[in-house]
């Protein structure tokens, strides 16, 4: 291994500019003529539009136009979702029309109702409060528990129950009659919290016109900016595609928030036009927490069967999705095909009937938020499996051996085909990083405190690499899901590689270049990766679902393929060999079992100096694309452990000791990866411990609306992570990688709150609802002793 | 933010003639509650009156038995004071603990109890302690300061000066933190007192800051956590939000109370 | 309705006519385009903003450009050396994986080089207590706290 190449701990390329106040993120483009927009939303959950007056909004000082759901009708189309859900009846989903501005109704605090584009921000914001609607105020249907229950306001009229969708995955027979059977049956009822995502960085976009071309740009704060553009153009604006350039510049953190097609994106492109000025809107933190696409939000009750060694036999989950008030871009799939596919878990359990009810309401749309069903998945199972054991008196990593999968490729009964892992191998690390040999003692020290101790286990499984583009098709999926990439070899050997994939902090630009300069033998200085810009990218599907190294960096490596086998047959010529027995091996060509050999940027030079090269048998110029569509998809796999103490006298719940252990396949630099599990871990932790996102249940108020309310995870809420990785390459992509980027979400919530419900399993406490704040967790004490 | 006039005056006079001239005026001192109101359009006033070119409302001195810190200084110096550590730790802690680091560089005691939000801690000090506040006009008992939700006895173009803080045989603050804003969720001020124990509860009040005669006529006989531990605090005038119930907040103060007992008596 | 402020911002003193509602975080991105000055939030919690104030660190986007009137305030354009040398402070986040998508960086950083004079040889639990004002939603915080360990032993 060389310092820079594959497995090498690279310091990241892209550092510099960021710390150095040199990052150009979306809200940092001035355009010149720019102007300002600012969007008037609905203070209301539910209300019918009667009027609105925006003449003297409109006659402000520094105002360009103001623009509402009247003046767009027929001009600007709803926003798409991408995913068609196909329900038990075999009917296809309620698809209601999710309007740019709105039309004649608002369903949400904070819909767009307006647009206001002014010399200024301030100018805009102040004319804003001169817009004068007046509002019928509905009934709100605020809980998903409530919405499909008679007598409740519709969110849409098309979907008068509220439900958009009654969708199924597996044999519902076969898991009734094991159930008929089972020795021991545990049944938990539990809401996944609702969560909003809080990048640091709020969305942004700055959308111009060019009239000398009649194309448009826009800049936008988004993961995958060509899916932006084709939703944008062929759905919502009926632009030609290549009319658009859309360039995700430096994203500040994206976690599923920023993939979305939103309408300010795309009322912001078609305004641009009418003004032929840039507009640009950055949203502030209160817009962040109204209308970025919010997470989770699953109310479920699920039963593991076991027969009496502990075997499970099966298991039935029913869930109720909040899909808020519209499909958001991805929405649809979240609570279905990316949620009970993964209730397989780890284990063999031969029978999984999963139900999933998905309704609207009247808050904010919810969609793929890190992890992005699969969270949702591992807390039901690894919830039920704790509580199992803890039922059975079973160790905890006892009964997950016993059902461990062991032999490989194994088809789950929720349609996934493992390719490979060990997750005995995971566990034995585990258990040993985590020391949980010298629990026992640690408790008797946590006593002598006064405070109460527990561990927590988790082994999740998550599948990555979306997707097989056949499958996702046949499943509803209305994209590809491949990736792209392009590998530009310049004429003194130096590479510039164009990518899919977006990194909005993932630190591509350095991975993506260790590959490159590894495969072909040259320093890592010499590549330069550029992503996010349909401009100067091929092509590509986006970052998201942990997916960029093992579907995008495929795509480079098959683009390296092309150039090493063009090179070859170029190096064939200059050293007057043939094509078969040229090799290519720490940068250079050389004729197999020779030292006769000619350097890669000698091949370069060649081909794009073609004076002494076969131009009657190959084209010059050295400059390969390549798309890759994978064959399945991949399954990192973990254990986590967690060792929390508790207060009980407060209900103050600390982390002691988190140890992550995760099977990612292959890694090409342990020190992005172990970010990456990090930044994971924190997020679910907060999901565990702080976050809530709350409306008032009959308002429909967002009550969480800001920092103050909302609990993001701070430095001192954390501990320091143990972090441990094993190695079973995935089988079916050239690298053997699986993606990392959203395990520590998805592993961690069940294993803190197992770790709590562990501590208080003396009062005989079975359950704590997410976050288990302090309150909660001293409220399940009082109402065990009371 | 809607705009406004901003005035940097040079002298409290000033200050106050402007502050009493405009009736939609307001004070600015650090700016850490204030600035925020302002962007989000919770606040609007017509007119900001900067107090930071003020002569002579900055500085920590002790004069007789108190600590007189001005009302333009920040928590960070009061957290950092040698002065204040010495004589009255508990108060050098209770700085250090609110907000976070760079508010602790820009906010002002001034500003804190002027604003007297119900779970700031700075009231808690100032009525657990019996300070006096002193303002261009008067000087006003803690104990008469402190007049509801947001409320304080400050009049119009009235001005806080500063804080006289009687230094106490020994004390304690005792914060729980709501987890989102980092203020207090209950936050408990201890103090045994020449006038004899005080209690003083932040963050949990329907009406802001208040004291627990129950706790302090207990503490009078027996200056121990078991004498404030097994006092309940009535639920019915204590905060339910979406942080903490009446119930838990009740709970709390008696958790705490014990806690801080136990610190101020070196534990 | 506008009013004159004049400060100098690293190293270099500059004076503008703004509107008195203007903030320092606005007045330092869009009038200087300095715009490694990020803005995070609206109440003041998450730190993305913070630069130093006559080197204290201050969140820039909850006060006026007015209050800094005459102050010397230094941005993270303003941290590494005239040559373009980094700080010891930004090499311990580049060799520490202390930053990811690097939004809340310039304010974690700048709220890590205020310490040096505050902490001396800090333990993890002080360094995690005193980064209570920075978010970052990336890192989990592990690798900061890493950094600003070694940052703060390197700036001596």
């Amino acid at each position: 291994m060389s310092a820079t190449g594959i497995g090498a701990r690279v310091e990241r390329k892209e550092d510099r500019r960021f710390l150095t106040g040199a990052g150009q993120y979306t809200d940092d483009v001035l355009l010149p003529g720019q102007t300002y927009a600012y969007f008037l939303r609905s203070p209301h959950a539910h209300a019918k539009i009667k009027t609105i007056n925006s003449a003297a909004a409109k006659a402000a000082p520094g105002v360009l136009a103001v623009f509402t759901g009247e003046d767009i009708a027929g001009k600007v189309n709803g926003l798409p979702c991408g995913w068609l859900i196909t329900d038990v009846n075999g009917q296809p989903m309620k698809e209601p029309p999710h309007p740019v501005l709105a039309q004649g109704k608002v369903r949400h605090v904070g819909d767009q109702v307006a647009l206001v584009v002014a010399e200024t921000y301030f100018q805009a914001r102040d004319a804003a409060e001169l817009i004068e609607v007046d509002y019928e105020v509905l009934p709100a249907v605020v809980k998903a528990s409530d919405a499909d229950k008679p007598g409740q306001p519709a969110v849409h009229d098309i979907a008068p129950d509220n439900v958009s969708y009654v969708w199924a995955l597996g044999d519902k027979a076969g898991t009734d009659a094991a159930f008929a059977k089972a020795a021991h049956v545990t049944r938990l009822d539990f809401h996944n919290n609702r969560l909003i995502p809080n990048a640091i960085e709020p969305r942004a976009a700055n959308a111009s016109y060019n009239r000398a071309d009649e194309s448009y740009t826009l800049y936008v704060a988004n993961q995958n900016p060509h899916v932006e553009r084709l939703l944008m153009t062929a759905f919502v604006l009926g632009l030609p595609e290549h009319k658009v350039r859309v360039i995700a510049p430096d994203v500040g953190g994206g976690f599923g928030s920023k993939i979305f097609l939103y309408a300010e994106d795309a009322a912001l492109t078609w305004a641009s036009r009418q003004l032929c000025r840039p507009i640009k809107w950055t949203a502030d933190r209160t817009e962040a927490f109204l209308t970025d696409a919010h997470g989770r939000d699953h109310t479920t009750t699920a039963e593991l069967a076991l027969d009496q060694d502990g075997h499970f036999l099966a298991m039935r989950v029913k869930t109720r999705a909040n899909l808020g008030a519209y499909l958001s871009t991805f929405a649809s799939s979240v609570p279905t095909i990316l949620y009970a596919t993964l209730l397989a878990g780890q284990y063999k359990t031969p029978f999984i009937h999963c139900e999933v009810t998905s309704v609207f309401t009247n808050t904010a749309p919810v969609d793929a938020y890190r992890g992005a069903g699969r969270p949702e998945a591992t807390y039901v199972v690894e919830r039920l499996v704790s509580t199992a054991a803890r039922e059975l008196g079973i160790d905890q990593a006892e009964i997950r051996r016993r059902n461990f999968v062991t032999q490989f490729p194994y088809q789950t009964p929720v349609a996934l085909m493992y390719d490979t892992g060990d997750y005995n191998a995971i566990m034995n690390k585990a258990l040993q990083m985590a020391d949980v040999a010298g629990y026992a003692q640690r408790k008797t020290a946590t006593q002598a405190k006064g405070l109460l101790r527990g561990i927590g286990y988790s082994s999740y499984i998550e599948a990555c690499g979306l997707a097989p583009s056949n499958i996702a098709g046949a499943l509803g999926a209305r994209a590809g899901l491949f990736e792209a990439g392009e590998i530009r070899v310049h004429p003194t050997g130096s590479v510039t590689v164009f990518t899919g994939s977006h990194s909005h902090g993932q630190g591509h630009e350095t991975s993506f270049a260790q590959v490159v300069s590894d495969r072909l033998g040259i320093p890592i200085e010499n590549v330069d990766v550029v992503h996010g810009d349909t401009g100067r990218v091929p092509f590509g599907m986006g970052t998201y679902g942990s997916r960029s190294l093992s579907v995008g960096g495929s795509a480079i490596i098959k683009a390296l393929d092309k150039i090493i086998a063009k090179g070859k047959k170029i190096a064939a010529h200059l050293l007057e060999a043939s094509d078969a027995d040229i090799v290519f091996k720490n940068g250079a060509f050389s004729i197999e079992g020779t030292d006769k050999n000619v350097p890669f940027g000698g091949v370069a030079f060649a081909a794009y100096v073609p004076h002494n090269y076969p131009l009657d048998k190959l084209e010059p110029g050295l400059n390969e694309n390549a798309f890759y569509d994978p064959t399945n998809f991949t399954f990192p796999a973990g254990t986590y452990i967690c060792e929390i103490e508790i207060d009980p006298q407060t209900g103050q719940t600390r982390i002691d000791r988190f140890t992550a252990v995760d099977d990612f396949g292959n890694i090409v630099n342990p020190m992005l990866v172990e970010g990456q599990v990090h930044g994971g871990l924190a997020q679910g932790i907060g999901q565990a411990l702080l976050e809530e996102c709350r409306y008032d249940p009959e308002s429909g108020q967002l009550l969480s609306a800001s920092y103050s309310d909302y609990a993001m995870p701070r430095a001192d809420d954390l501990p320091s992570f143990q972090i441990g990785t094993t190695c079973t390459p995935c089988t079916h992509n050239p690298l053997g990688v699986k993606g990392c980027g959203e395990a520590g979400a998805i592993g961690s919530p069940p294993a803190v709150i197992n770790a709590i419900v562990d501590a208080l399993a003396a009062y005989g406490v079975r359950d704590v609802p997410m976050p288990a704040t302090p309150q909660r967790v001293w409220q399940a004490i009082q109402n065990a002793k009371a | 933010m809607l705009n406004f006039n901003y005035h940097r005056p040079q002298s409290l006079a000033e200050a106050a003639s402007l502050l009493g001239a405009k009736a939609e005026g307001k004070a600015l001192a650090g700016g850490q509650t204030l600035v925020a109101a302002l962007k989000l359009r919770l606040a609007g006033p017509t007119d900001l009156v900067d107090l930071a070119g003020v002569g002579g409302l900055k500085g920590i001195s002790r004069e007789g038995n108190n600590i007189k810190i001005g009302a333009m200084t920040t928590h960070a110096e009061v957290a950092a004071s040698s002065e204040v550590k010495s004589a009255i730790p508990a108060l050098a802690a209770l700085a250090g603990e609110i907000g976070d680091r760079q508010v602790r560089n820009r906010g002002t005691l001034g500003g804190s109890i002027a604003n007297n939000d119900p779970a700031a801690d700075y009231p808690g000090a100032v009525l657990g302690l019996g300070a006096t506040v002193h303002t261009n006009k008067r000087s006003i008992a803690a104990d008469d300061f402190f007049t509801g939700l947001f409320g304080t006895a400050l009049g119009a173009g009235e001005i806080i000066t500063a804080v006289s803080f009687p230094v106490p045989k020994r004390a304690a603050y005792v914060k729980f933190k709501n987890q989102a804003s980092r203020f207090a969720l209950v936050g408990i001020f201890v103090a045994e007192t020449a006038a004899g124990p005080r209690v003083a509860v932040t963050g949990a009040g329907q009406s802001g800051v208040f004291r627990v005669a129950a706790m302090e006529t207990a503490l009078a006989k027996d200056f121990s956590p078991a004498a404030v531990t097994g006092v309940k605090v009535a639920a019915q005038n204590l905060n339910s939000d979406l942080h903490a119930t009446a119930d838990y907040r009740a709970a709390l103060i008696s958790v705490l109370a014990g806690r801080a007992v136990n610190q101020a008596r070196g534990g | 309705m506008s009013t004159r402020i004049s400060m100098t911002v690293n190293g270099k003193a500059v004076s503008a006519e703004v509107e008195e509602r203007t903030l320092l975080a606005a007045f330092l991105r869009e009038h200087l385009r300095l715009t490694g000055t990020h803005v995070g939030c609206d109440t003041g919690h998450c730190g993305a903003c913070t630069v130093l104030l006559d080197g204290k660190a201050v969140k820039s986007c909850n006060m006026l450009a007015a209050q800094a009137q005459g102050a010397n305030v230094t941005t993270i354009e303003g941290l590494a050396a005239a040559d373009g040398e980094m700080h010891p402070m930004q090499v311990a986040f580049k060799a520490s994986h202390g930053l990811q998508c690097g939004f809340c960086t310039p304010g974690m950083v700048l709220s890590a080089v205020e310490l040096a004079g505050k902490l001396k040889n800090p333990s993890e639990a002080q360094i995690r207590e005193a980064l209570d004002g920075n978010y970052c939603r990336c890192t989990g915080y592990h690798n900061i706290v890493k950094a600003v360990q070694t940052g703060l032993a390197n700036m001596g």
